[in-house]
């Protein structure tokens, strides 16, 4: 090609998906269990902020956890790898 | 490096496709990590296609070519040469595919790649068999695990393919898991400053087709490594060296009974105790290979001959 293009709208027909959280929407909805957290044992280690798959997590300033119910999963991962078992699974009601 | 030290940053965004207790959505995240977003995808059809979501959304953040099954290492060596054209230095090209991807469907084009010395890292995420389609077995699955395709138990042993490749006498392959994020994200960072082809191969179990809890997908990846069925090691110019916590595990007490990996998952509820018993031969078998080429490693020779 023999200029460089200015913007997305110049490309031929391409197939170019966007970047965007929520990409399969509200994912949190395929919950059946909720991580909570007891921040009076948590050790601010991150290790369930590491481990999370849905990068549900965030590390906050403190490096406490703060967990996005919105597109959390429930997989359990971050109650099981905890190692002060700071975080417990609750059943979701209703 | 301690954990604390790793990027805030995400460039997996949430609300991704991946199964809850995804594997290879850990190990995406900590790519990410360790290279930053200076980095520009190649997939082929695996389960990353189903994470990355639905046109026109994705849950990627940075630069990703989808590509067909068998040429992964193929588009990558076109977008290192268009690059290198460009004089765009300093982006990382990452090939990243399944295992069928690999050690099946791709493993022609990264042949080639490798041969070529192709400057990328090429990292097999290795679920062993192909998830993105229900589980059929691959090339890659072990031996004894249920599939689709194989219901009684696969017959067959898993290929090893980070030995293939270091016979490609490249300059780096190296095995990793998701468990061990560390040693992963330093391998990352190391492949990333050597020229030439890199492979890593790691391991990322899978919930939805090991048949085991969603919560477990982490301990699982961390009993793979203690019980010895996955080393951790890594072949630098030819040198071959182990990585704790494998380096500690050539002395057979240390290695816990595979049983404790094995009896977790659904898909090896087929097997007797005469297949585990072989499995565990073979597992004891391995490790004598990996002290040989320990040792052999440490003199002034090379897995690919004298330096």
């Amino acid at each position: 090609m023999s200029s460089s293009l200015k913007s997305r709208k110049e490309m031929p027909l391409t197939p170019l998906s966007s970047p965007s959280v929520g990409s399969m929407g509200k994912t949190g909805s395929w919950r059946t269990f909720r991580p909570e957290v007891d921040n009076s044992k948590c050790t601010r280690c991150t290790i369930c902020w590491i481990y999370c798959p849905d990068a549900a997590i965030t590390r906050q300033d403190d490096d406490s956890p703060k967990i996005d119910y919105d597109y959390c999963k429930g997989c359990g991962i971050c109650a099981n790898e905890c190692p002060v078992k700071a975080i417990t699974m609750e059943r979701e009601e209703g | 490096m301690t954990i604390k030290e790793l990027s805030k940053e995400e460039y997996l965004l949430k609300g991704h496709a991946a199964c809850a207790g995804c594997g290879p959505s850990i190990a995406l995240r900590l790519l990410f990590k360790a290279l930053g977003n200076n980095v520009i995808l190649v997939v082929p059809a695996c389960c990353t296609t189903v994470i990355q979501g639905t046109y026109p959304y994705t849950s990627f953040a940075v630069p990703l070519q989808n590509i067909l099954f068998e040429s992964t290492a193929a588009a990558a060596s076109g977008i290192v040469a268009a690059l290198r054209q460009r004089k765009l230095e300093g982006t990382t090209v990452v090939g990243w595919a399944g295992d069928g991807g690999t050690v099946d469907i791709g493993i022609q084009a990264l042949s080639g790649a490798a041969e070529r010395k192709t400057d990328f890292i090429y990292i097999c995420y290795d679920n062993e068999a192909y998830g993105n389609t229900g589980m059929q077995r691959s090339g890659a699955t072990p031996y004894g695990a249920w599939t689709t395709t194989t219901p009684s138990g696969k017959r067959e042993r898993k290929k090893d393919m980070p030995l293939i490749m270091a016979a490609h006498r490249i300059l780096y392959v190296a095995t990793a898991c998701p468990s061990f994020p560390i040693d992963f994200v330093n391998k990352l960072r190391k492949a990333k400053d050597i020229e030439g082809t890199k492979y890593i191969h790691i391991l990322t179990p899978c919930p939805t087709g090991w048949r085991y809890d969603t919560s477990k997908t982490v301990e699982l990846g961390r009993l793979a490594v203690q019980t010895g069925l996955w080393a951790l090691y890594e072949i630098e110019y030819g040198k071959f060296k182990l990585n704790p916590p494998s380096d500690r595990l050539v002395d057979e007490a240390k290695r816990k009974p595979i049983k404790e990996y094995l009896t977790l998952q659904g898909r090896f509820r087929n097997l007797t105790e005469e297949d585990i018993g072989q499995i565990q031969k073979w597992v004891d078998e391995d490790w004598e290979r990996y002290r040989k080429l320990t040792s052999n490693s440490t003199s002034d020779s090379t897995l690919y001959g004298k330096t």
